[in-house]
């Protein structure tokens, strides 16, 4: 069985490009260009010299050795937190920013939630001298000013987002129709594995650099490609699809997706969507989504603003309904729980979005002969203010 | 015959209007098509309301949360529909997203669609090719006319293909814009309505958004069949009420 996306878009039943035909010659255009400016030579020399020198990759894979011997199995963390602007999103807006200059255009639009995104799209347009306007919900720019901040120093314009419930899932709604507005000059950095074919598809393959990194390291550092499980957490899951890419065909290799389970999968305030979620349509893809009996879309919850997406990326969807993936969800106290104790035995904070997947060694049992691969998305700079208020600081 | 056909091969040009079933009170729906009929609006889009609609600008998005908050359901609008055939004559056309109706079971929805006497869907974000795949037979089973958009950036090949699969008009969305745009129409638009016209379609051309008062009503018609407002007439509503209805169908058509 194949993984990963077909030639019409989808990954199993999920996928596809439900797009306004407003939208099609922009996503057509992409489509029909993607994997051969992405198979360019000079494309290639290029992203990677600057996933090496600017982002600083190939980061580390970390034997966590207290954290190992807590939970008697071997774990490592691959830190995503360690690349510049603090997550893995950039490797993404690094990829797009080059197919953005190949295409020809002039103006870089896209929508963040928490701002990390924006923060990474607003980085890469400094870096190469383009027009940036970030979408960005209402409440979002309240939550999180340190990162409009950023954006705002980088150059990039910040537009509140204040249609619906203005959050993350509007910004995406009001990037959309920006494009619709601006159909010639603009490219569209999407931050996750979400929106229409082609998107998924080239996202994940610019976030593909984590696996293809974790092969390599875990040859060196235990003798062998392979571990026995790569867990993730998942909101769009883009840091998820990176980790897991290079093993979705390796059946030996446990896929562990683990989602924000808010304040518990029945409280009415969760974003589980494996869980909660029923097949539907938002931002173009056919994918698993939370929404009403009627099928209006619903506002999720999470303590981490990274992960509080109505939907999941149509390649996860299609990993927890063959049940490739295994999905488990991880509630605030759990995840806060995590990310404190990863500070404590390893000296790292990590995000809150990365704390969901480190809480998976209090909610499964390892052997102690394993090897547990854990992505270690970003860092938790961001959520200072988040684990103050939580802990008590 | 199906009722769009049939008026549009009335020789005059059409104006047809959108708006959004449960805005501005819930159970305004039939009133607003009663009011329209009379009004001589030649045909309407009922506005299905959805929380993310992708190609609306502010107002219809503004109508649409209002609607839903009102308790407007896919359900609810079939039971108001349910009698609308007594009273009122004209082609009837639901407009709305993708996601309620796959809800609701895409045939399940042209069932009921069929025995409301709907004539035809406007689904923006159902692509051609999803259509024709998996939807098509259904559409025609139960007598249902689906509308495509064209915009000033389609290419002219798939110009083609959707006139070669549409069956009654093709809507012409006037500028690359969501909904709601009030900038007019210029050179520019003048040039696409002219071009699009000369392709000899087989479908009849009915062009909106951006169409908000007899000015841009009457350019929009000068190389086409028709004209459909939405989010002018919904800005109308929610200043005057209901009783603006007739004033502003008549301040469109004068010349």
């Amino acid at each position: 069985m194949n993984y990963n996306v077909n030639e019409k878009g989808y990954y199993g039943e999920f996928g596809g490009a439900y797009i306004p035909e407003m939208l099609y010659p922009n996503v057509e255009e992409l489509r029909q260009n993607y994997l051969k400016i992405m198979a360019e030579e000079s494309f290639q020399k290029e992203f990677r010299a600057l996933l090496k020198d600017y982002v600083g990759r190939p980061t580390p894979l970390y034997f966590a050795k207290r954290l190992s011997e807590k939970y008697n199995t071997k774990i490592y963390l691959k830190r995503e937190d360690l690349c510049h602007t603090g997550a893995h999103k950039v490797n993404n807006t690094i990829g797009q920013i080059l197919m953005a200059k190949r295409l020809g255009k002039t103006r870089i639009i896209a929508e963040t939630g928490a701002g990390q995104h924006g923060v990474a799209t607003a980085t890469v347009c400094a870096l190469m001298g383009l027009k940036c306007i970030v979408f960005m919900g209402e409440i979002d720019i309240e939550r999180q000013a340190p990162n409009v901040a950023r954006m705002k120093m980088l150059g990039a314009k910040v537009v509140p987002a204040i249609s619906g419930s203005k959050t993350l899932k509007d910004a995406t709604n009001e990037a959309i129709r920006d494009w619709i507005n601006n159909p010639v000059d603009t490219h569209y950095i999407i931050g996750s594995v979400v929106g229409p074919h082609p998107y998924p598809d080239m996202v994940a393959r610019f976030q593909s650099v984590i696996s293809e990194e974790i092969k390599v390291q875990l040859k060196e550092k235990e003798g062998k490609e392979n571990p026995n499980f790569v867990v993730a957490c998942v909101g769009g899951g883009s840091n998820a699809a990176g980790a897991f890419y290079h093993y979705l065909d390796i059946p030996e290799v446990g896929i562990i997706a683990v989602e924000a389970a808010g304040k518990g999968i029945d409280s009415g305030e969760s974003a589980a969507t494996s869980a909660l979620g029923k097949v539907g349509i938002i931002h173009g893809s056919k994918t698993l989504l939370m929404q009403t009996n009627d099928g209006q879309i619903t506002e999720p919850y999470s303590i981490s603003a990274g992960l509080d997406y109505p939907g999941v990326g149509p390649m996860h969807a299609n990993l927890f309904r063959s049940g490739r993936g295994e999905f488990i969800s991880i509630t605030d106290d759990k995840a806060m729980q995590a990310g404190l104790e990863l500070c404590k035995l390893e000296g790292i904070i990590p995000a809150i979005e990365s704390s969901h997947a480190l809480a998976i060694f209090e909610n499964r049992k390892f052997k102690e002969e394993d090897v547990v691969v854990v992505n270690l998305s970003g860092r938790g700079d961001k959520d200072l203010d988040t684990y103050i208020k939580y802990f008590n600081l | 015959m199906s009722r769009i056909k049939e008026k549009l091969k009335q020789n005059k040009k059409l104006l047809s209007i959108y708006f959004t079933a449960g805005y501005p009170k819930l159970e305004d729906t039939v009133e607003i098509l009663e009011q329209l009929e009379k009004s001589g609006v030649d045909m309407v889009e009922i506005g299905l309301p959805f929380s993310d609609p992708l190609a609306d600008g502010p107002t219809i998005q503004a109508s649409s949360q209002v609607a839903l908050k009102n308790g407007m359901t896919t359900n609810h609008l079939f039971e108001q529909l349910k009698d609308v055939r007594k009273t009122v004559s004209i082609p009837l056309i639901i407009m709305g997203y993708f996601n309620p109706m796959l809800q609701y079971g895409v045939e399940n929805f042209c069932k009921k669609c069929a025995e409301v006497g709907i004539d035809g869907l406007i689904i923006p974000d159902l692509p051609l090719a999803e259509y024709q795949e998996h939807y098509a037979e259904t559409f025609k089973k139960y007598g249902l006319i689906n509308i495509f958009l064209i915009t000033p950036q389609t290419s002219e090949e798939r110009i083609r293909q959707i006139d070669a699969t549409s069956e009654g008009f093709i809507y012409m969305v006037s500028s690359a814009s969501v909904t709601g745009s009030s900038e007019g129409f210029g050179e520019e638009q003048e040039k696409y309505f002219q071009r699009i016209s000369s392709m000899e379609l087989t479908n009849t051309l009915i062009v909106g958004f951006g169409i908000q008062d007899s000015k841009t009503y009457t350019q929009a018609t000068s190389h086409t069949n028709g004209a459909i407002i939405g989010s002018a007439f919904i800005k109308m509503i929610l200043e005057k009420g209901l009783y603006g209805i007739s004033e502003f169908v008549s301040s469109i058509r004068k010349v």
